[in-house]
């Protein structure tokens, strides 16, 4: 595969993966739902419903049956004005049937949405062998905080020789802004073996339609250093327990950093896939392939160290959480 | 939680002994690693299987930690008086009952009576209807039985009703009961976790798909596409994944980590219960579970449903009742010389509750297979498109919280649901259940307000209008007035709605009053309307009864006044 492909690849990936924060804002009316092909309202009875502005109808049990069996057919609908949008000018106000009354004096309940929660995922714990090194690979985000404002901790990096070879940590304050999207601020932290960076990052993370795991951050260091990192994951089933899991990740610097032998522009993709069996759903050992290249300047320090600037590597792991 | 230290990590049982149970599971009546107090020991003998009637007016019950083991594996569960369920309390209309609660927990608790008509400050919702009861405390309910028929009683603290905090209550009528039976039992049907239920809600949080294993797989696309062709089999799932929403989707909870109980025993242990041929025999259904709706059916019996949620209502005789969460049913049924199987599959078919009505002791007859679980159909995530009912949704329906709304809900009530629908058994739905007797009250509604079921499944959350119940604020009816409350499900879930203190009128899609219910099931992408007389002045909770979409939020307060 050459180079250009490897953007091109990255390119499409990256526009898929952000498409959904647009494509959400569009709220399409309701009635063009009625052209949807495949309904069958030959079984309905009407009658008033109460309540409403106009008369409404009623599917029979059977009806509603063979219109389901129907509706399975009806791909490529837009449903845009199911999902995300925003709210219309006459939206009603959730708290506009208190009548002005506040909860008692009994200090009320404290549900499970006040609660903290927190969890540790190891998504890639593996052993990378390569072909001319074998080395250590992890990488693990941890959270800990509600449903829609966490910390969340994200850590990636490369073992060798017993040392941090390359390691990224990030503490982030991830905070829902849609139903699948978070945004994430926070800081990062490069260290291992070349000097340390420091930087802070923006970024979302959240699911894509068509359930694409996908992370994207931009970053901004020192010396006016800029930096951006694209992750995206899918879960493909191939039984209940037995998961493919293709992955890229891409990084892009907008400045030489001579000391960590990094060029600008695209530096690094890797894409693999991973099969794993998921012995619990917490606990999965698994294998895969991955094809890792660097680009331009960082392609040519590495050659100048005498590896190879593509590789193929196979990797051998555990995911895990809790 | 003292409990919790004993909830270890699931076991590696035989996956066969872990669904049936163990045949003498239950309460553990032996030796434990648990000591028991003095009181439970008084308790040996009616402790499983058919629960101990306490019956009068003045009633002591004791909360406290029971050794009790369902799979193989030992476990606490949260018990009351030391059984699971709890003792049957066997009222009189018109009679003041007074129940001394004593809490031998290391944490608070309370008791919730379901559907039952009183003063705002016996309702036992910790928070709203008092604080609680503390360890060592004991509370004294009083009220006055205003009503009568078949009811339930559990805790309203953290998730003690999972553990095993729940018993049914019987009000008899002062006089002569117009349901006419030879004999009669209670089936309650429950779910039970080894697991700890914290536990289960944090593993949900981190995947809400944790616990289906029925997912479409790359198999069953090429298995589609071979039958049906590749177009058809992409087309069946590009709505689903587009919107990353799962059609399987049928119940957050399944049988990889629930046992279910119908009578506080596992399938393998087999309640039973005895009649004599000919007999009329009324069965009192309850749904005690705390995730799981019940499929109940009796192969070769017709069940003539006379009651729902204590109200009487014309019989109506079908194959098959869902029995939502917290609903209750009561049947008739005549069986001849020979043995029937109760059967009670959950909704997403991944196990079932089973016990026999037998002729004579130790009688079986055989147990269905559960059926392949269906999955949800585009009307169960959009409703009606070609309907025209119009719904308002909250203008916090369109952030974080909610993952789809519905526009064109759907408002029929002759849908018995996903998974039933021409199964070729007759299946009672809402539009069966006639309230004997008409409505409480013939006010129309003098205003009404919308309420639209919310969740995002992704993040597991769930709330009304897309605000959960810590950023709430309550909803005020006045008190006296006649008003109609629309629920729209903007989700692909059946919630069991349930309002505390005051009735639920349902009404039809005409408008004409059909059953009068203290819990109702919301089907995905329906709309209901009900009448409520706002007779009962207080602070009253409102809530889904699936425990772990109410203890996510989706609860209201409800201030009469």
């Amino acid at each position: 595969m050459t180079n250009k492909q490897m953007y091109a690849i990255a390119f499409a990936a990256m526009a898929i993966g952000l498409s959904p924060v647009w494509a959400q804002e569009p709220a399409q009316k309701a009635g063009e739902m009625e052209t949807m092909p495949g309904m069958d309202h030959g079984k309905m009875d009407h009658g008033s419903v109460p309540g409403a502005d106009q008369d409404g109808k009623s599917g029979t049990a059977q009806g509603m049956g063979q219109d389901a069996g129907n509706m399975n057919h009806a791909g490529g609908m837009d449903h845009g004005s199911m999902q995300g949008g925003s709210a219309p000018p006459d939206a009603r106000d959730p708290h506009g049937y208190s009548g002005g009354y506040d909860f008692g004096p009994i200090p009320p309940p404290r549900m499970g949405d006040e609660h903290h929660f927190h969890s540790l995922l190891v998504d890639r714990l593996e052993r990378v062998h390569a072909r001319d090194n074998l080395f250590t690979e992890y990488d693990l985000q941890a959270w800990f905080g509600r449903d829609y404002d966490r910390a969340v901790l994200k850590a990636e990096g490369e073992i060798d020789g017993g040392k941090f070879q390359d390691a990224r940590t990030e503490l982030l304050w991830g905070h829902a802004v849609a139903a699948y999207w978070d945004t994430q601020l926070g800081v990062r932290h490069d260290g291992g073996v070349e000097p340390s960076r420091g930087w802070l990052a923006l970024g979302v993370q959240g699911l894509a339609p068509y359930w694409f795991e996908v992370e994207a951050t931009a970053y901004v260091g020192e010396q006016g250093r800029t930096a951006f990192r694209f992750v995206a994951e899918y879960e493909l089933l191939l039984t209940q327990k037995l998961i493919l899991q293709p992955r890229i990740e891409a990084n892009f610097y907008g400045k030489r950093d001579t000391a960590r032998e990094l060029g600008s522009g695209p530096s690094d993709l890797a894409a693999g896939v991973r099969l794993r069996y998921e012995i619990r759903r917490e606990f999965a050992p698994y294998i895969g392939i991955e094809r890792a290249d660097k680009f331009g300047a960082t392609a040519d320090y590495v050659r100048a160290a005498d590896h190879d600037a593509q590789e193929t590597r196979i990797v051998a792991g555990l995911r895990f959480w809790f | 939680m003292s409990t919790r230290r004993h909830f270890l990590a699931m076991p590696n049982l035989p996956r066969r002994r872990f669904i049936q149970g163990l045949a003498a599971g239950g309460i553990l009546l032996g030796l434990s690693p648990w000591s028991r107090p003095a009181w439970a020991r008084e308790a040996v003998g009616t402790a499983s299987g058919t629960a101990k009637v306490l019956s009068g007016t003045e009633f002591d019950l004791t909360i406290a930690e029971t050794p009790v083991n369902f799979t193989g594996s030992p476990r606490l569960a949260t018990t009351i008086n030391g059984s699971i369920p709890a003792p049957t309390l066997r009222w009189r209309a018109g009679d003041t009952v007074t129940l001394r609660v004593h809490n031998r927990l290391s944490e608070d608790t309370s008791i919730h009576w379901h559907g039952i008509l009183l003063p705002y400050q016996m309702d036992g919702v910790p928070g709203i209807s008092f604080k609680g009861i503390a360890p060592g405390e004991t509370f004294t309910y009083r009220f006055k039985v205003q009503q009568t028929g078949t009811y339930w009683y559990h805790s309203h603290s953290g998730m003690q009703e999972q553990t095993g905090m729940y018993g049914a209550i019987i009000i008899d009528p002062a006089g002569t009961d117009p349901i006419r039976a030879d004999r009669e039992y209670v089936v309650q049907l429950s779910d039970w976790s080894d697991e700890d239920p914290m536990a289960v809600m944090t593993k949900l949080k981190m995947q809400s798909d944790y616990y289906n294993f029925n997912q479409p797989t790359a198999v069953q696309f090429f298995r589609d596409a071979s039958s049906e062709g590749l177009s058809a089999a992409i087309n069946k799932r590009k709505m689903w994944n587009q919107m990353r929403m799962n059609p399987t989707d049928l119940a957050d909870i399944s049988a990889y980590t629930y046992t279910y109980l119908m009578n506080g025993v596992a399938p393998a242990s087999n309640w039973t219960g005895l009649f004599r041929p000919g007999e009329k025999v009324r069965l009192r259904f309850i749904n005690s579970g705390a995730m799981t709706f019940f499929d109940v059916r009796i192969p070769g019996l017709k069940m003539t449903v006379v009651q729902t949620d204590g109200q009487n209502v014309e019989p109506v005789t079908v194959d098959e009742i869902r029995i939502g969460v917290a609903e209750t049913y009561d049947v008739i049924v005549t069986p001849k010389d020979e043995a029937y199987t109760i059967f009670a599959q959950s909704m997403d078919r991944t196990g079932y509750a089973r016990g026999t009505l037998a002729a004579r002791a130790g009688m079986t007859a055989a147990v269905p297979a559960p059926d392949k679980p269906e999955p949800l159909s585009m009307g169960d995530m959009m409703g009606d498109m070609g309907g025209a009912v119009r719904v308002r949704h909250a203008r916090t329906e369109y952030g974080p919280s909610v993952d789809m709304r519905v526009d064109t809900p759907r408002t029929n009530l002759d849908d018995p649901g996903i998974g039933l629908r021409n199964n070729g058994r007759r299946v009672l739905t809402y539009a069966d259940l006639h309230t004997i007797g008409g409505p409480m009250d013939e006010r129309g509604p003098g205003r009404e307000i919308e309420l639209h079921l919310t969740g995002n499944m992704a993040r597991y959350t769930w709330s009304i209008d897309g605000v959960e119940f810590g950023r709430s604020t309550p909803v005020h009816f006045r008190h006296g007035e006649r008003l109609r409350v629309i629920f729209v499900n903007d989700t692909m879930m059946t919630h069991p709605m349930h309002l505390h203190g005051l009735w639920q009128e349902l009404e039809n899609p005409d408008g004409r009053f059909q059953v009068r219910k203290h819990t109702i099931s919301v089907q995905p992408a329906q709309r209901v309307s009900f009448l409520v007389s706002a007779d009962a002045p207080g602070r009253w909770a409102w809530h889904c009864h699936l425990m772990f979409h109410m203890d996510s939020g989706m609860f209201r307060e409800v201030v009469v006044a």
